[in-house]
């Protein structure tokens, strides 16, 4: 596998060149060369502190990169702001606490459709006169089952309802390519279930790179996956592959993963 | 994008209609105006004190920004109307708008000292910020008339019709209209996207670039627009007074500014108002039955409000109306 081929495709939406991201002398991901197709349900398998996390970070621009570069369906967007990039289809979601406590769950959704409908600068009109932000910040609460909380506050949702927000306030920018740290984190089996069937509902237009622990979950969802160790790149491939190499299984998997599961 | 017409849309779509009590609200200070006819200049003052707070509730309350140096402001606006009146330009309302344009400007040029970092970093490059016009003006006394104030400010009669009078009734009308009619315009802001917008970054900056939000520029503005509004209140002042003492860029004005919007509750704009009135009515009422001690009694509120209801006065009042209306 490796890099090889990647920036050639025409269906890479998403790519990165080199790319590296050093802390304070720590390299948590390195000279990374990773491609997401068009469309592409890709996940993102590694140990803890293989530096997924700091992959999406980089990706969506939390983080600014050491070395190398982004591209974002054949842009440059190394030096891109993270707004700027939401814009142009570049949307993530975070593992934890990342949500609006005060608000309600139809308050924050309507606060990220507004954005995407360009509204955030209009100080006019009231936020309930917009009727078409409104109408798509119901149909995102009746997608995720949100509906019945509507009017809670963010702070007294249950966590798995807190991670469909998650989602949902996500889904809200319209994105091109979706990058989801693990959304399903602590979330109890039938709330997750839940969750994963609103992703896998997500239209194939959307490519997703999503990072996940729980290998079932990773298994049947995914058509490519990539294996990070130690900040760096060490096997890529087709589930079915992956769950047969031998490094992967060595560190991460571990050699008693059984392949019938795949 | 089908259009499944929620109830639960309703307490959103209702959010920004005018409430009974506000209307109320807004009779009490016709009502002053009656009822205590000797009291004009104290309720010029305090109007101009409540445009004030305003202005620093959409900073503080709204996006989150705390300052300690708004006093900048207020003072640009006051020396701004002081110096045209004395120049010749003493229409009131051209005064308004050069001194809240200027207000505005020094917010634009001063927000990009004033928004990086934390909280410490902001409070302290704000109080900076004010410290250098206070100087500025004491040292440019040529101008400013420095520590001896600005005097001879004649203001020609309001619209050509209303002179201002000894007894502050056209002050109180002018200050009050003008509050009235930016408390108005700053409803309309907070209840709009773009003030929903500052209210997620007051709750959590880092999500919302996630959301696609230009957070840096969204605190640009508001605080631009702060900083004019409380030019405004500065020009009221001066105006009404028809003199400019240099206290109005003094830190005491910033820090009593602070208590007023944490004793009314700030992020409501009412908060703001009802801070003022309560505090300039005990100031008044305390400090004359026994002034060595007024500061005693201030510092005790502050202490408790602290501890003990940090959503000021707005928030006392709607948890005890919690169960009898419905909460938000």
């Amino acid at each position: 596998m490796g890099s090889a081929g990647y920036g050639k495709t025409m269906s890479t939406v998403l790519e990165t060149h080199g790319l590296g991201k050093t802390f304070a002398g720590f390299v948590a991901v390195q000279d990374l060369h990773l491609g997401v197709e068009e469309g592409a349900r890709h996940a993102l398998i590694g140990p803890n502190g293989a530096g997924k996390t700091t992959l999406i970070n980089l990706l969506s621009g939390f983080l600014e990169p050491t070395s190398g570069e982004v591209f974002l369906a054949g842009e440059n967007i190394t030096r891109l702001a993270q707004h700027k990039r939401v814009k142009r289809g570049l949307v993530r979601t975070f593992q934890l606490h990342e949500l609006f406590a005060d608000f309600t769950v139809l308050e924050s959704l309507t606060l990220a459709v507004s954005e995407r409908l360009g509204l955030g600068w209009r100080c006019w009109r009231a936020v309930g006169a917009h009727s078409a932000a409104l109408a798509e910040a119901a149909a995102l609460l009746a997608e995720l089952q949100l509906a019945d909380v509507a009017d809670e506050k963010t702070r007294t949702l249950s966590y798995g309802k807190q991670r469909l927000l998650e989602i949902a306030l996500a889904l809200a920018a319209r994105p091109r390519v979706l990058l989801l740290d693990e959304p399903a984190a602590g979330v109890p089996t039938s709330e997750s279930r839940e969750l994963y069937a609103a992703i896998a509902r997500l239209p194939r237009s959307v490519a997703v790179l999503l990072i996940e622990h729980d290998m079932d979950l990773v298994f049947r969802f995914a058509d490519r996956i990539s294996v990070l160790a130690g900040g760096a790149l060490i096997a890529e491939g087709s589930p079915r592959a992956i769950a047969k190499d031998p490094r992967v299984r060595e560190v991460y998997l571990g050699p008693d993963y059984a392949a019938s599961n795949v | 994008m089908n259009n499944p017409a929620l109830p639960e849309l309703s307490a959103l779509r209702q959010a920004a209609r005018w409430r009974r009590a506000e209307v109320i609200f807004w009779l009490l200070p016709l009502a002053a105006y009656f009822a205590f006819p000797s009291k004009l200049v104290l309720l010029s003052q305090m109007a101009i004190t409540a445009l004030f707070a305003l202005s620093l509730d959409l900073i503080l309350g709204y996006a989150g920004i705390i300052s300690l140096g708004h006093v900048a402001f207020f003072g640009v606006g006051a020396y701004a109307a002081g110096l045209l009146a004395r120049h010749g330009y003493a229409d009131p309302l051209l005064g308004l708008a050069v001194a809240g344009a200027l207000a505005a400007i020094v917010g634009y040029l001063s927000s990009f000292l004033v928004l990086r970092g934390g909280d410490l970093t902001r409070l302290m490059a704000t109080l900076g910020v004010a410290m250098m016009l206070f100087e500025a003006a004491n040292q440019l006394g040529a101008y400013t008339g420095g520590v001896d104030g600005l005097q001879g400010v004649v203001m020609r009669p309001l619209l050509g019709q209303f002179a201002f009078d000894l007894y502050g009734r056209t002050a109180y009308g002018y200050s009050l209209t003008v509050l009235f009619a930016l408390f108005w315009l700053a409803r309309r802001l907070v209840h709009s996207p773009f003030g929903l917008s500052l209210r997620g970054i007051r709750q959590n900056a880092r999500r919302m670039p996630a959301l696609g939000v230009p957070v840096r520029a969204r605190l640009v503005a508001v605080y631009s627009l702060a900083a004019a509004y409380a030019g405004v209140a500065g020009a009221l002042l001066t105006q009404t007074t028809q003199f400019v003492s240099l206290d109005v860029l003094a830190f005491p004005r910033s820090a009593e500014l602070l208590l007023i919007v944490v004793l009314g509750g700030a992020g409501c704009l009412y908060g703001a108002l009802i801070g003022t009135i309560v505090f300039m009515s005990a100031h008044h009422f305390l400090a004359g039955i026994n002034p060595q001690f007024w500061p005693f009694w201030l510092g005790a509120v502050l202490v408790l409000v602290v501890l003990f209801a940090r959503d000021g006065l707005i928030g006392l009042g709607r948890r005890w109306a919690a169960p009898a209306t419905e909460k938000r």
